[in-house]
């Protein structure tokens, strides 16, 4: 049963006032993360938007100690950080609880540019929380190609829609062999809530990757952004599910989806809504292309259906 | 949440207000109609700038950027866009 939104705590995290734009699912997803992390947190971040909308020296939009770390090192600044806390308690110089140590990142610094250090970090199984928040595209920087951005979408580098599929990176972090993989949304905010709850509770390495509807680099009204990301889990888009010890568990409504009670809704309305998608539906092989984004999905539901089923 | 004003160090505090007074960026503001609202929170759990007061619906317009995230979101539309003047 996911937490009800009464029973959410009222910390708040993330402090109004920040540089991110309005409607930011970023921003949105991080006070949820806030909420369930609590003050005692260290946070690092690489450069992302979240970096940009931290706001303008000497003012702080998060209520964290914070720490800008380079692109790549998102893995190994916080094994660093974890390790030196953990010597700090065994010399008796840091009392009471240890704080919960967690990079924010973007899908650039995740899928590309910061997988080494990540995946260094995943084999170390250091005591950390490695958040992705996922707007499939370098948003930060004008939205560009990433490893996240799925078939058919614009970005600046892919003017006629990227060609490839995108990778299953939490399912690459669950092949890690880590005790805690999860995915997330923004338009279920409890269902966030008590994954990261149930992750800070668990020592070693954990990942959460976190789906952020950006509509800048995707391209639709600005209030849509929830409406968005509950599209793309009712799609199938998107699938909620969480792996504690290497055991999948689906997370409702992709439990629904997976299970076969309900069945995904179409694509089409999803991709339309999309600028992104927009000069994919102008040529004369629309159909085509929009049954190619249908067939990855297809392909992503069935294959995670048999691969839940691998519980050894 | 520690003042700055007693030295400049060159390390940032956390602060309201990190990117100035947002409410300025606002093109439409949202205005809550308070005898349809049923107090379910929703607006509250999804502003991403957190200027909802969850017991009241009251709205801090100073740094409220008018994304209109609460006003699709309310489920009774309690909450209405009303254009800046």
């Amino acid at each position: 049963m996911t937490t009800s939104i009464k029973k959410l705590p009222d910390t708040e995290q993330v402090l109004s006032g920040n540089g991110a734009c309005g409607g930011c699912p970023a921003t949105m997803a991080l006070r949820i993360v806030g909420k369930a992390l609590g003050s005692n947190a260290i946070m690092l971040l690489t450069p992302s938007c979240s970096v940009a909308s931290m706001g303008m020296t000497p003012k702080l939009a998060y209520n964290w100690p914070c720490i800008n770390i380079t692109f790549a090192t998102a893995g190994s600044s916080a094994s660093g950080i974890t390790h030196a806390l953990e010597i700090m308690k065994e010399k008796g110089r840091l009392q009471g609880e240890l704080p919960t140590v967690f990079s924010w990142v973007g899908d650039g610094g995740t899928y590309d540019i910061g997988f080494q250090a990540l995946s260094a970090a995943a084999e170390r199984n250091d005591n950390m929380i490695f958040f992705c928040y996922n707007n499939e595209a370098y948003s930060n920087t004008g939205v560009q190609r990433s490893g996240a951005t799925p078939r058919g979408s614009f970005t600046t580098t892919t003017p006629t829609g990227k060609r490839q599929p995108k990778k299953n990176m939490a399912l690459l972090m669950l092949e890690h062999n880590i005790p805690y993989v999860a995915t997330a949304t923004v338009a279920y905010p409890g269902d966030l809530y008590d994954k990261v709850v149930k992750a800070k509770n668990i020592p070693g390495m954990k990942y959460i990757e976190i789906l952020a509807p950006c509509y800048l680099g995707w391209q639709f009204d600005m209030p849509e952004t929830v409406q968005m990301s509950r599209m793309a889990v009712r799609n199938g888009a998107w699938l909620l599910w969480e792996a504690e010890n290497g055991k999948i568990d689906f997370n409702n409504p992709s439990s629904q989806i997976i299970s076969g009670k309900k069945k995904a809704e179409p694509v089409n309305e999803y991709v339309m809504k999309q600028g992104r998608f927009n000069r994919l539906l102008k040529g004369s092989d629309a159909e085509q292309r929009i049954a190619e984004i249908q067939g990855d999905i297809d392909h992503q539901i069935a294959f995670m259906r048999e691969r839940a089923k691998i519980t050894i | 949440m520690k003042s700055v004003t007693k030295a400049y160090r060159p390390i940032s505090w956390p602060m309201k207000g990190a990117g100035g007074d947002t409410g300025s960026w606002r093109t439409h503001r949202p205005v809550v109609d308070k005898e349809n609202c049923t107090k379910c929170q929703i607006c509250w759990v999804y502003c991403p700038e957190a200027v909802i007061d969850r017991n009241e619906s009251t709205i801090d317009y100073r740094y409220c950027k008018g994304c209109g995230v609460c006003a699709k979101e309310c489920p009774t539309g309690a909450i209405s866009m009303i254009k800046e003047e």
